[in-house]
């Protein structure tokens, strides 16, 4: 089934995009390593989510259509973020429900579309990345990545294979606020969520804090920051891609 | 029926109907559901109470301890009388109660312990102790089944600050469906020509609330304790009577 | 009750600084998630549970009409009557017309959701009779004037000095010198003063958990014992019941039974689960001689065959807000309706409609954590995100949301020019953050910055500097 040489699209995400290229980086070096041949379409910029939870169908499904021509033709599909990835993997194929031939595009693009680390050990297979790592890091498991896809012992896995200790905070599994939009329509509740999450990895002990999704990873460092903890924040790509020597965590300036 | 209920059950069912894009069902369909009606399906049972009787038993105790509640096993209907005055003088109790009028109680031995004090009938506000017979009981969360009788009547499950319950432990089965069964088999309603008596109570532990604080208190508006006597009438459950149910921890 | 749902924000924002409120949630919220999940893990069978329960109630509200007739003839054969209520007036029309009819002064009350939304409590004391709550919960809330908070505890955000002034104020007898220092306390002053009530009351409203074609009976489920008394003392009970409630059989009821405890409270069984069908029976020393079902529509017919469906399947268990990181935050009264929480968001905009609930789909990051735990697995972040679709196709959607989402859809749809936009965000914004790598203040950003610090972008896009490492490598670019 599983071809020697997989041809992956990677589907940066706006945020890798703008905000953190390394992930994208760190991304590309996982799945060469893992054997995929990796290329990055041009033609492609946000999976469609603002629109798509603001009700806007219209744009979400413009978006879309250009994300089917942008990813035809791969072998699979990966994200390096599970709600992005989810958005492809369960709420695209919703947009097309008035025309099947577009419906029938969109559920075979799902079924290709993985989240990074779910699809390396999930799909390649893979026990453990190359490299060591040393030192103590907890875990958020971010939602949609957690829910809508099932990442949950994949990260720890390889993690721990690399020789990182995962202390476990409270409630891994419960939101830290950002949703998106949420953060921005509900200020003060959000601030009061990420606040709760901040006190639940600081009370770790953990030196980093580590998740697949980077919107709830600003969200994270933000409230960190501001707080004056010493947590640092990152994608768990960026460890498992050896590549925090690249660039300073999230919140800190280098 | 007045019109109004009249014109109110038409505008419901017609609006469920529209919504639902169809007229009524078409008899085919509607033979289809009497069917599924007449035979009841079981759903999924869970293996838990699936246990040979002498387990049943086992886990019944162990579920209706976890639950607070209490049973002493006793050999026999004779053994009743001084099983109670025992309960009663043990918890600091006035040895009056009432006792639901049921054949099985009225049968019991009292002369034997002529400082108990009974009174037969429906349970009042000022009753302190009541004994209903119970009519069978579910092994899987320690559950009695209690319906209405005139026979056993529903305030004397619910109004005494101590509910005592007579059960045999051949009426003790592994789940609910098996009660149910039960009371298909063995009782038919005079009024309706089915099964269900007025009320049916599934009783599993004493009244308790956790409103306050999120915090467990027992007796909250019904019976603080529930002390269930349970005569061993089954010979395979007798047969290892301390039988640990599996799965059930000691409480 | 008068809904405050459109002040959700201010709402919210009032309870985030409730000293009081957050205490209580504080305390609630590690039970509230524990429970379940030990409860759950009881029990190997129970994600197969879910599954049936889902399949019982779809099968039951595809066929709702046929099962409602069933069960109407067999509650009327059990001497019972029914009352089919298209709305909330028909509704409190047909529980005052009862009342009346029997001269009732008291009529006991069971905890009863039907209730909250019908405000029978306030209809009944306009024509003068008096409702008692005898659920200890809703007792306390009715002493102090306040809706309910949580669907299964509806007092959980009290403390205990709370209770302890209540009494105090409303139990005029009560001996200064008498203590409330322990909870059991409480709960004796409670049950004492219910009891009377009970014994006076000329008619017991109860809710209904369920109601079962098959034998025409109403099922409730409580710990108390309240709704037992309620409905067993008066001369006359009267059932509130919304539609959906309905189920075939008994074996039906069972499964769903089998869900409810451990998803509401984490018990496998709760203390009292009581059967009703019908009119006390010759013989019978106790029981009511008039049975009544006050059956519901208000609404919910016309959520079959629509995509919020699926909501009927609620069986009102509260699990969902339990588990909901943004009730366990605000609590129940921020969202100001009766129906709080995931469940509440998806169910008042169909109630008091969307212009008025909006804000409650929209209040959701979903997290979906209610879906997961849900016993019928509804799917609720969906349906929020169908409200939020009802909300934008009839431009309900705040201006400046709209304008903004406009934008950003111009832009993204354009991947060249999104490529130049995101490459002048990204190098402002990572210009502006280089010293310290993240910024405490943005302009147009506040609602971030407030309470957080807005992390510095790296400054280079990746797909900017993607281009120029395969042009380096003389690649594929």
């Amino acid at each position: 089934m599983l071809q020697a040489s997989p041809r992956v699209a990677l589907f940066v995400t706006c945020l890798v995009d703008l905000h953190r290229p390394t992930v994208g980086f760190a991304a590309i070096r996982l799945l060469e390593q893992a054997g995929c041949q990796v290329e990055v379409p041009r033609a492609q910029t946000c999976c469609g989510q603002p629109a798509y939870n603001s009700g806007d169908r219209d744009t979400a499904r413009d978006l879309a259509l250009g994300i089917l021509e942008a990813f035809g033709g791969y072998d699979y599909i990966v994200v390096p973020s599970g709600s992005c990835g989810g958005m492809l993997r369960h709420h695209l194929p919703t947009l097309f429900e008035d025309d099947p031939n577009l419906r029938a595009r969109a559920e075979a693009l799902a079924a290709r579309t993985y989240e990074l680390v779910s699809f390396l050990t999930d799909v390649m297979g893979l026990e453990r990345v190359a490299g060591a790592a040393s030192g103590t890091v907890t875990y958020h498991d971010s939602c949609s990545g957690l829910r809508e896809l099932g990442i949950k012992a994949q990260p720890r896995r390889l993690l721990e294979a690399l020789g990182v200790t995962v202390k476990e905070m409270a409630d891994p599994d419960v939101c830290c606020g950002f949703g998106g939009t949420f953060c921005v329509k509900y200020p003060e509740i959000s601030t009061r969520m990420v606040s709760d999450k901040s006190a639940d990895i600081a009370a770790t002990g953990a030196e980093t804090v580590l998740a697949g999704d980077l919107g709830c990873l600003l969200n994270i460092a933000g409230r960190l920051k501001r707080e004056g903890s010493a947590v640092k924040v990152r994608h768990v790509a960026e460890v498992l891609a050896g590549m925090t020597g690249a660039v300073p965590p999230i919140g800190e300036a280098g | 029926m007045s019109a109004e209920t009249d014109a109110g059950r038409a505008t419901i069912l017609g609006a469920i109907r529209r919504h639902l894009h169809r007229g009524p069902l078409p008899e085919d369909q509607a033979a289809m559901l009497r069917a599924r009606l007449a035979a009841h399906p079981r759903h999924l049972i869970p293996a838990r109470s699936r246990l040979p009787r002498a387990g049943q038993v086992a886990l019944f105790i162990a579920n209706v301890e976890k639950e607070f509640g209490s049973v002493a096993r006793l050999p026999d209907a004779s053994a009743v009388p001084a099983a109670i005055a025992d309960y009663l003088a043990q918890q600091n109790l006035p040895s009056e109660f009432v006792v639901a009028p049921h054949p099985e109680l009225q049968a019991i031995p009292w002369a034997e312990r002529p400082l108990l004090k009974l009174r037969t009938g429906r349970a009042e506000a000022s009753d302190l102790v009541s004994l209903q017979q119970g009519f069978a009981a579910i092994a899987e969360t320690g559950t009695l089944m209690l319906p209405s009788a005139p026979e056993r009547p529903t305030t004397v499950n619910l109004l005494a600050d101590t509910a005592l319950v007579l059960l045999r432990a051949s009426r003790i089965v592994g789940a609910y469906e098996e009660a149910w069964d039960l009371l298909r088999a063995e009782r038919i309603d005079a009024m309706t020509g089915g099964f269900m008596p007025r009320n049916v109570m599934l009783v599993t532990g004493p009244s308790r609330s956790a409103d306050i604080e999120q915090t467990l208190e027992l007796g909250a508006h019904g019976p603080r304790r529930l002390h269930i006597l349970l005569l061993d009438d089954d010979e395979e459950a007798r047969a290892a009577p301390d039988a640990a149910a599996p799965g059930i921890s000691a409480p | 009750m008068l809904s405050t749902s459109p002040a959700f924000k201010e709402n919210a924002r009032k309870a985030i600084n409730d000293a009081g409120l957050q205490k209580a949630l504080a305390r609630t919220k590690p039970q509230f998630h524990g429970k379940r999940a030990k409860a759950v893990a009881g029990l190997p069978e129970f994600e197969r549970l879910r599954d049936i329960g889902r399949d019982i109630k779809n099968h039951t509200l595809a066929h709702l009409d046929f099962y409602l007739e069933t069960w109407a003839a067999n509650v009327e054969r059990a001497g019972g009557q029914v009352h089919w209520c298209a709305s909330a007036d028909d509704a409190r029309a047909a529980v005052l017309g009862i009342c009346e009819r029997v001269g009732a002064r008291t009529v006991t009350k069971g905890k009863s959701m039907i209730s909250e939304e019908l405000g029978i409590n306030e209809h009944l004391e306009q024509h003068g009779i008096t409702p008692v709550e005898t659920d200890l919960g809703e007792y306390i809330l009715q002493l102090r004037h306040e809706p309910p908070s949580h669907i299964i505890g509806p007092a959980f955000h009290l403390n205990r000095e709370d209770w302890e002034e209540s009494f105090r104020r409303a139990h005029t007898d009560l001996p200064a010198d008498r203590v409330f220092h322990e909870r059991r306390d409480i709960l004796t002053e409670a049950r004492a003063k219910l009891r009377a009530r009970f014994l006076a009351a000329d008619v017991g409203i109860t809710g209904a958990n369920f109601l079962i074609a098959e034998t025409g009976s109403s099922v409730i489920v409580t710990n108390e014992g309240n709704g037992d008394l309620t409905q067993t003392l008066p001369r006359v009970h009267i059932v509130l019941a919304s539609l959906e409630k309905m189920v075939p059989t008994l074996e039906d009821a069972t499964n769903m039974l089998r869900l409810l405890a451990r998803s509401a409270t984490g018990q496998d069984f709760s203390v009292y689960t009581t059967f009703s069908t019908g009119v006390r029976r010759e013989g019978d020393l106790d029981g009511p001689e008039e049975y009544h079902v006050v059956l519901l529509d208000n609404g919910r017919s016309a959520m079959l065959g629509t995509e919020f469906q699926d909501m009927l399947r609620c069986i009102r268990c509260a699990a969902c807000m339990n588990h909901c990181p943004v009730y366990n935050v605000v609590g129940g009264h921020a969202y100001g309706s009766v129906y709080p929480g995931p469940m509440g968001a998806v169910l008042t905009p169909t109630l008091i409609g969307v212009d008025q609930a909006g804000n409650l789909p929209n209040a959701s990051t979903f997290c979906g954590r209610c879906e997961s735990v849900c016993p019928v697995k509804i799917p609720l972040p969906k349906m929020m995100r169908h409200w939020r679709e009802r909300e934008f196709e009839r431009h309900l959607t705040p201006a400046t949301v709209r304008t903004n989402l406009a934008l950003w859809g111009f832009v993204a749809r354009r991947p060249g020019l999104y490529r130049l936009v995101t490459r002048i965000g990204a190098g402002a914004l990572g210009w502006l953050g280089r010293r310290r790598g993240r910024l405490s203040r943005l302009p147009f950003a506040g609602g971030w910055t407030a309470g957080r610090d807005l992390p510095a972008p790296e400054g280079d896009t990746f797909f900017a500097r993607y281009a120029r490492e395969q042009r380096g490598k003389g690649g594929r670019a």
